[in-house]
């Protein structure tokens, strides 16, 4: 910088962290869970890349979306995964939502003085068939939700889920009251609008829209017929299923 | 008997702690003592630097490319550096930043090959992500220890009939994408190459990207000021790396014949 | 009471500035003015200048106008971009121009941009700084025509083609690699264009659309919107709120209209009157 020369000696302390831009997003249905991320990795005003994932699969129902300091992001789910490989191979099974939602918290914790300075969302399915979302705060704390949103954009997008999925500030029409699970497709709509609503008006979000869709064993996937750029990951036979869903947002 | 474990193994010493009132992890400690620690320090700030290097994809593999210049300060120091660096047979890797921290890894990155391909003799070969991920956990680790490697490093390669590009620098942070500038080639060079890159990896012929490389290092040299009119290219395809000698290039400074003055002046 | 004490001066009023400082040592931080992260851009051609600039005005991390004018008009044949603080890019421009109309009709000759150039240049450095406007001036007058760049403290420089703002590098560059002297007035007009959307789609400072403006001896031509590369996504659902939607506690209505009957007081007719004798 032009005007800090040294002219006398400084001393200048190395930052280890750095935030990374971009924004996450999950909700929970009655059984399904949906959780997203843009894919846009940025450094002050610079895109380092257009296509850094976020989000990311940790078993056949559970699935994890990081999002701050992206070095922090990429280590912690490299360990998380690591310990879930670990429980697969002392109990032959995976483990189940709400452990892996424990497991973070005490993974996160054990890093109270020197965190990973990331937001989590884990989305997926419970053992009792119910889709689910937990969040977390950089130090552990959590909690199970029905939505969440986190990252550069957080503020613009949970006053939006807020009004729309927990209805807040909206009264229901005379005689009928709100739904308490929203169906598939309304989901995928809300979350779509979501990420090209951030867009617009965040300049950190943007250029890619990554989309997790994980169905309970029995679910019917309504409103998954026809909807563009949607895989399935998995394989056929398991119970639970997984999509994803690739668009892509605006470039600027 | 001395019931207080973490006493155990120490040499008596009645007079200090004798009711033993300390926390346990503030035990008087009796080993070796390292007069030094004091005077040990960390990077703080990097010293003898390289400016930017740019690497993109193309139809046969990576082409990477920095130039010559380690600058002391503001003040052209060094300017017959190597900033591109081959790792086995497979992969280039490219240095901004320090240059001794970038000196160390290419010693710690021998070491690694020796260890991984000559010492193991087992036949297998560490490719450019394997390098890669060995980078970014070595670098993570580093700034995890407050003691970081001051470099961003870009780490290209082809193996198996796959093209590898991918950046690390001294924080940990990581990302691939087709063409990738670190230093001031991330403002001015990048924008270049997305341009003419973007879409067209696999269209790209090795003298088109030759091009393009050079036209952004021609203007990487008319815009930082820390630059070099003199750099390596080098290609890493299926035929295997190669690291070009030192070259220069044209560059055109007509326009400048033009220019009176700064404002009002006319003569 | 005409006291000392209110005696307000011309210009900036700073009797904030002690409270304001004392407040920012506390750790209460200034609000945020608007800033125009933006690039603009201008260049020399053949038979003038085409200036350029983005439409993106932020706060920060968020877009505060999607579609801002930050093309200023100066006089008929002088057209200023503005970067940096948006309401002082605003205010000198248009006071600049204010002047620069006023000094044309007091000299009865059409205005140089020499003339917009050196009073912006002096009215920057007598405010240090504290002005933060990064302007890119461009006009065509009876010398020819002119691009400067000047900055925030008061320096200009004048080349053939110049940027500014946080976008200024990622334009350069285009700039660098494709800008030829002479160049027809359609070619320059694409390379400005070229020029601003590498500052749209590699700064996150600078966004939306390509403004243009090109200007010659004979004919300035604003080219507001010139290119639309950013529209926004159809949204999947609708958003439309049911009547009724928003609950409330106490329903009050009443009549805005006043109604009035006037009844004209006659004097009495004897009986109870006063004695006005």
């Amino acid at each position: 910088m032009p005007g800090e020369m040294a002219h006398h000696p400084q001393q200048r302390q190395f930052n280890p962290y750095s935030e990374n831009g971009g924004t996450i997003l999950a909700i929970a249905g009655r059984d399904f869970a949906v959780i997203a991320g843009d894919t846009r990795q940025t450094e002050g005003y610079s895109i380092q890349t257009r296509y850094a994932p976020k989000v990311f699969t940790l078993t056949d129902k559970a699935v994890l979306a990081v999002n701050g300091f992206a070095a922090d992001g990429n280590m912690f789910v490299k360990k998380v995964k690591q310990r879930l490989e670990w429980y697969r191979h002392a109990h032959a099974k995976d483990m189940p939502l709400r452990a892996i939602a424990r497991l973070i918290q005490t993974m996160l914790y054990a890093q109270r003085f020197f965190p990973y300075y990331v937001y989590n969302i884990l989305g997926g399915i419970e053992d009792d068939g119910t889709g689910a979302v937990y969040s977390f705060d950089p130090v552990g704390s959590y909690e199970r939700e029905a939505c969440r949103a986190a990252g550069a954009a957080s503020s613009l997008v949970q006053p939006f889920l807020d009004n729309q999925i927990y209805f807040k500030n909206q009264k229901a029409a005379p005689g009928s009251a709100h739904p308490t699970h929203l169906p598939l497709s309304t989901v995928i709509a809300l979350v779509t609008d979501s990420f090209t609503s951030a867009t617009e008006r965040h300049i950190e979000v943007g250029d890619g829209l990554e989309m997790y869709i994980v169905l309970a064993s029995g679910s019917s996937g309504q409103g998954l017929e026809g909807v563009k750029g949607l895989r399935e990951l998995s394989t056929k036979g398991e119970a639970e299923r997984v999509f994803v869903i690739r668009r892509d947002l605006k470039k600027d | 008997m001395d019931h207080f474990p973490t006493n155990w193994g120490r040499p008596r010493n009645e007079k200090h702690d004798a009711y033993n009132t300390y926390p346990l992890h503030d035990r008087p400690y009796n080993g070796p003592k390292d007069s030094f620690a004091e005077g040990v320090q960390r990077t703080q700030q990097p010293i003898v630097t390289g400016t930017s290097v740019l690497a993109f994809k193309y139809k046969d593999g990576i082409m990477m490319a920095a130039d010559n210049l380690a600058s002391y300060g503001s003040l052209a120091r060094f300017k017959d550096i190597q900033r591109l660096h081959p790792v086995g047979s497979y992969t280039v890797i490219g240095a901004g930043g320090d240059m001794s921290d970038f000196q160390y890894i290419q010693g710690m990155l021998e070491d690694l090959i020796i260890e991984e391909e000559n010492t193991a003799a087992d036949g297998h070969k560490l490719g450019p992500a394997e390098i890669h991920e060995y980078l970014s956990l070595v670098m993570y680790q580093r700034r995890s220890k407050l003691n970081p490697l001051w470099n961003s490093l870009l780490v290209g390669g082809f193996k198996d009939g796959q093209r590898f590009l991918a950046y690390v620098d001294l924080l940990g942070t990581t990302y691939t994408s087709s063409t990738i500038a670190t230093g001031y080639g991330a403002y001015i060079a990048q924008p270049l190459l997305r341009k003419a890159v973007e879409g067209k990896e696999d269209l790209l012929t090795e003298e088109q990207a030759r091009e393009i490389m050079e036209q952004s290092l021609r203007v990487l040299f008319y815009r930082d000021a820390r630059s070099l009119n003199k750099f390596q290219i080098a290609t890493i395809t299926a035929a295997g790396a190669t690291i070009s000698e030192s070259r220069t290039l044209k560059t055109e400074w007509a326009f400048a014949e033009g220019i009176r003055g700064y404002g009002a002046q006319v003569q | 009471m005409a006291n000392a004490s209110f005696y307000q001066s011309a210009g900036f009023d700073f009797s904030n500035d002690v409270r304001n400082q004392f407040l920012q040592d506390k750790g209460l931080p200034l609000p945020k003015a608007t800033s125009t992260g933006t690039t603009i851009v201008g260049c020399l051609f053949k038979d003038g200048i085409v200036l350029g600039a983005d439409t993106r005005a932020t706060e920060g991390d968020i877009v505060a106008d999607k579609n801002c004018e930050k093309i200023h008009y100066i006089t008929d044949n002088i057209r200023c971009c503005g970067a940096g603080t948006a309401a002082d890019t605003e205010f000198t421009t248009a006071l600049i121009s204010s002047n620069m109309e006023l000094h044309a009709l007091s000299t009865g000759r059409k205005p140089r941009v020499v003339t917009a150039m050196t009073m912006l240049k002096q009215m920057l450095f007598r405010y240090q700084g504290h002005i933060g406007a990064a302007l890119v001036l461009g006009g065509v007058d009876s010398t020819g025509a002119h691009l400067f760049t000047i900055h925030p403290h008061g320096s200009t420089d004048k080349l053939p083609y110049v940027t500014m703002g946080s976008g200024s590098l990622a334009a350069m560059a285009v700039f660098e690699s494709e800008w030829r002297p002479n160049m027809e007035k359609n070619d320059a007009l694409r390379l400005v264009t070229a020029a601003i959307s590498a500052g749209i789609f590699n700064d996150l400072g600078s966004g939306s659309n390509v403004d243009a403006c090109v200007i010659t001896a004979t004919h300035t031509e604003m080219l507001r919107n010139f290119v639309k590369p950013n529209e926004r996504a159809v949204k999947e659902r609708n958003y439309k709120f049911r009547r009724g939607t928003t609950a409330w506690k106490m329903e009050n209505i009443r009549s805005l209209v006043v109604d009035e009957t006037v009844t004209l007081i006659a004097p009495p007719v004897g009986g109870d009157a006063m004695d006005t004798t």
